[in-house]
């Protein structure tokens, strides 16, 4: 018998990957996390800056109220429990955009452990366990890049210093780089839903690395893992576990071996590339911050930040489709931020019938979205607009008809629906002897209706509105056709 | 109207007190700008010998002087330190004056920012004649590792002033400042108080706050007054002590007017006398004035003697040496000349200017800490080290607080021997460290304890007198200092 040798992707099917994920994202305060310089983006250099974040001779830290009260929040989000006390500790290592030579952070009591997020899996639902969320502080940045003299010099920009972060860091329960990209929507989601974060890949507000290792499926026992960092977004992480890991079978099957190491990813070349081991074998020397009291969370300010949870993606899905009446998929979109939700229930509900918001927006709204490739933050009608449009059918003011063409209309023109509506409004038909006109015809051509009515029924009004509304091309004057009718049909 | 000639007959710069200094300045027998000026005049003739400071601030002080006046002239009530000229250990920031730490690595550091503890003084009316030499970054016993040169004892110009804070008490022994701020990680006001005869008072850990004080371990650094007596250390600690927002480990505990509870009796005090301080290693003229003193407060002053047993002392000395370093090891890493302080020139790579500047910034003493911290906190290292310490820690505060079930203070010798000759002990850092052996453990356990001159040795020698107390109870241990203080002057 003649054996071929493997294929490579016969050979992928008999190892299982293993995938950790630490998350790291930048709270929302207004200063930083031990002192009160400001955390805005993009100031000039080295302008958010004071004795304490600069690491000055003799300065201290004093701990951010805002900032526990925000990863408190997120933890709580993600299921975490909260634990009563908590540790800050210093992790020693030397970099010039470190400025104290020691980055404070937690290690051993994080503020809270043993989470999880869901995924959907295998028809149904994966946890994805969290091993801790943990408070620590940002580093300055170098910049090796961009000066006259920046072949032999690195210049430091340190606003960014003390901005508060929460470490997220995963269980190794993540099976597919297709499930890293799950739960990082999710995480991303459910952060943006809490608030505290604006998850901000580009401006470094939501970094992520990946631990990956791969073993003979079957087998217990975890590969020898690498470290992937480098990446600035979650299709990215994606692409990069998936060269990786076929990377590490590829060498495994040839006899060699995983070094434990960090790589780096080139998103050009979809590679990852591993860096020297030697320059990042750290010994961190953690021990606690002796300049920072313990960490207490009392039940009393725990509970009051849980009350601080707003109801979550998950959840509001679910309640949207059966409140609304309109698919996962939609509900879905809908949900996509927290703003754009808040925005839909608002005019749903400021709207005389939900419903006809959500039928409008899923059957009106989204399908020219996707043909003109927008996101739904950069629709023309905004969900106000969408409400507006709906009341106006709901009164029988226009018919579907008209909707349809003011919506191609302010898709075309880029104006939101009550600009077009008050531009393009039919002409209304005021002269009650063309509306008689048309109420004679709509009574001659339907008698079963009309001695219908007669004989008690008065809910068959609603049919004659629509037919002569309909009949008017939308035109008629609502409140004359009823009052018109009334008087036809009780004569 | 001013005094018109300046006659300082009656006012012997070295007899001075806080208290007469500040009401000579308010009953204008003196300007406080006048005071300052003959300090300085006597600091040009006397500190040449004894070289207790390091920088004078002259234009801070006479500008601080000219306000005191000022006040004066319109007949108000001047602060509680007004004109009062003083000393602060260059381990404190001070605004615009050049702060070293003693250091070469900070030989060209000026501060854009004041330490709490300063600038409490100066808001109190004190005037700041400068900064005091000390051993680098508050590391020594003897003030010989000051990388500006070593400070002499004014009682015998070939003795050591004792260290850390050597030029503190130096300068204040003679006469060369009314008093001085120190501060004590292992000892450091108190043995050099002991050594030159003057007053040092170590408060309890969180009493004053640390912000701006160059830090050298984190959970031992206090900053404490070194007086010519123990009212005027009363008075001191009553303007620095308190609560700072600055400083999260300062302490909300209420702080007593301790100038006046130094006048209540000691009668019936129960005094502590520990077996374990009287032993192998102390110098019998030590041990037998130390004895003296203990009779004495006995007889004359009506305190009861208690033998008291603190059984784990002999393991403080190791364990100091291991928390210490180990904090140290990461205070020190900020020192690395990429944004401030001395900078090494001629290096190619980020590693070889951090390695250069290290090693000519710091001198031997600080590298021996710093290497032996950094072991301490290593992997694999840390728990029989740091946490080992931090254990023996927990064992010595238990063997403080039985013994404080029983006494009201504890009385022993500040320093097993009176001041060493200068390059006595300089080449066996071991010898050197035993110099801490009887004041190590309040720092270790966060008690206070004043040290107290009781007396020469037959060479004319200083000899201290230490009393320990509860935490946060220094006002018991000032009302014993200054009972016995007051009992010596008597006979």
């Amino acid at each position: 018998m003649v054996t071929t040798p493997e294929s490579s992707v016969q050979a992928l099917a008999r190892y299982e990957p293993v995938i950790g994920l630490e998350v790291h994202v930048q709270l929302l305060t207004a200063t930083k996390i031990f002192c009160s310089c400001s955390t805005k983006f993009g100031d000039p250099p080295n302008t958010n800056v004071c004795p304490v974040c600069l690491g000055w001779p003799g300065a201290l830290p004093v701990l951010n109220r805002k900032a526990v009260e925000y990863a408190t929040l997120a933890a709580m989000a993600l299921n975490c429990r909260i634990n009563e006390q908590s540790i800050f500790a210093r992790k020693n290592y030397f970099y010039p955009d470190l400025p104290k030579g020691y980055q404070i952070s937690q290690y051993d009591k994080p503020l809270a452990e043993h989470g999880y997020i869901e995924i959907p899996g295998n028809g149904g639902r994966k946890k994805i366990g969290i091993t801790r969320v943990h408070l620590e502080e940002d580093a300055g940045k170098s910049l090796h890049e961009g000066f006259a003299d920046s072949r032999d010099s690195t210049y430091l920009d340190l606003n960014r210093c003390g901005v508060p972060l929460i470490e997220i860091v995963s269980e190794p329960d993540i099976a597919t780089p297709g499930e890293a990209f799950d739960y990082l929507t999710r995480l991303k989601e459910i952060i943006l839903y809490t608030g505290v974060s604006d998850c901000n890949m580009e401006e470094g507000s939501l970094r992520c690395d990946a631990n990956v290792s791969v073993r003979p499926k079957g087998q217990e026992k975890f590969g020898t893992k690498t470290e992937v960092k480098n990446v600035n977004s979650f299709r990215f992480i994606k692409q990069a576990l998936e060269y990786e890991i076929e990377r590490q079978v590829e060498l495994i099957q040839s006899g060699g071996r995983v070094e434990q190491e960090t790589r780096l990813f080139n998103a050009a070349e979809g590679k990852t590339y591993g860096m020297r081991s030697k320059e990042h074998a750290h010994d961190y020397r953690y021990f606690p911050e002796p300049d920072l009291l313990p960490l207490v969370v009392d039940e009393k300010w725990e509970e009051a930040v849980r009350r601080q949870i707003p109801e979550l993606p998950e959840a509001r899905r679910a309640r949207m489709v059966s409140e609304y009446g309109i698919t996962a998929y939609d509900a879905g979109v809908l949900t996509a931020s927290r703003a754009l939700a808040d925005q839909f229930e608002e005019a749903a509900r400021a709207a005389k019938n939900p419903k006809r918001v959500a039928n409008l927006v899923q059957g009106e709204l989204m399908g020219r979205l996707k043909s003109k490739g927008l996101e739904i933050e950069q629709s023309p009608i905004s969900m106000k607009g969408v409400a507006f449009s709906a009341d106006l059918v709901e009164a029988g003011t226009i018919s579907g008809k008209i909707v349809k063409d003011l919506y191609d209309l302010a898709f075309e023109r880029g104006q939101d629906f009550p600009a077009i509506y008050e531009k393009e409004k039919p002409q209304q038909i005021t002269d009650t002897g063309a509306i008689e006109k048309i109420i004679d015809e709509i009574l001659a051509a339907n008698p079963k209706q009309v001695e219908q009515y007669r004989a008690g029924k008065t809910t068959v009004k609603g049919f004659f509105v629509g037919q002569v509304m309909k009949a008017s091309k939308g035109q008629a004057n609502p409140q004359m056709v009823n009052e018109l009718l009334d008087k036809k049909l009780g004569s | 109207m001013r005094p018109e000639k300046i006659t300082l007959n009656y006012l012997d710069l070295n007899l001075l007190t806080i208290e007469s200094a500040r009401n000579a300045v308010q009953e204008r027998q003196i300007t406080a700008t006048a005071l300052a000026e003959s300090f300085f005049r006597k600091i040009q003739s006397e500190d040449g010998n004894i070289h207790a400071y390091l920088e004078l601030s002259k234009d801070r002080a006479l500008a601080q002087a000219a306000r005191m006046d000022a006040l004066a002239d319109k007949g108000e009530l001047l602060p509680p330190l007004a004109g009062v000229p003083l000393a602060i250990k260059d381990v404190m920031v001070t605004r615009g004056v050049r702060t070293t730490a003693g250091s070469k690595i900070l030989s060209n550091f000026v501060p854009a920012y004041d330490c709490t503890a300063v600038a409490r003084l100066e808001q109190a009316g004190a005037v700041l004649l400068g900064k005091t030499n000390c051993d680098e970054f508050a590391m020594g016993s003897s003030n010989e590792n000051s990388a500006f040169g070593t400070v002499c004892n004014p009682r015998d110009l070939s003795r050591v002033p004792g260290g850390s804070s050597g030029g503190s008490a130096a300068a204040v022994a003679a006469g060369n400042a009314v008093a001085a701020l120190g501060s004590d990680t292992g000892g450091s006001i108190r043995q050099p108080a002991a050594f030159c005869g003057v007053v040092g008072l170590m408060p309890t850990y969180g009493r004053v706050s640390r912000y701006g004080l160059i830090a050298f371990a984190s959970s031992l650094d206090h900053i404490g007054p070194i007086t010519r007596t123990v009212k005027d250390a009363a008075l001191l600690l009553r303007i620095i002590a308190g609560r700072d927002v600055m400083d999260s480990t300062s302490a909300e505990v209420p702080v007593s007017d301790y100038t006046q509870e130094i006048g209540r009796p000691v009668k019936g005090l129960r005094l502590g006398v520990p077996r374990e301080y009287f032993g192998e290693g102390l110098d019998p003229e030590v041990g037998a004035l130390v004895q003296t003193a203990i009779q004495s407060l006995a007889q004359k002053c009506g305190c009861e003697i208690v033998p008291v047993s603190l059984p784990h002392t002999e393991y403080a000395i190791p364990a100091y040496y291991l928390i210490a370093t180990a904090e140290a090891s990461s205070n020190l890493a900020r020192y690395d000349g990429v944004r401030y302080g001395f900078r090494a020139a001629e290096a190619g790579t980020l590693a070889e200017m951090y390695r250069r500047t290290r090693d000519q910034g710091f001198g031997a003493e600080v590298k021996r800490r710093i290497m032996l911290g950094t072991y301490a906190l290593s992997a694999g290292y840390y728990d029989a080290y740091y946490l080992k310490a931090q254990k023996v820690r927990t064992l010595l505060a238990r063997d403080f607080d039985q013994a404080f079930q029983n006494v009201d203070a504890i009385v022993t010798p500040t320093s097993p021997t009176p001041a060493f000759k200068l390059g006595e002990k300089a080449d066996d850092p071991l010898a050197m460290y035993l110099a801490d052996i009887f004041t190590v453990v309040a720092d270790l356990v966060g008690i206070p304890g004043i040290s107290v001159p009781c007396g020469q040795s037959r060479e004319g020698l200083p000899v201290g007198l230490q009393v320990l107390g509860k935490h946060f109870d220094e006002g018991t241990i000032l009302r014993v200092a200054h009972a016995y203080e007051h009992a010596r002057a008597a006979s």
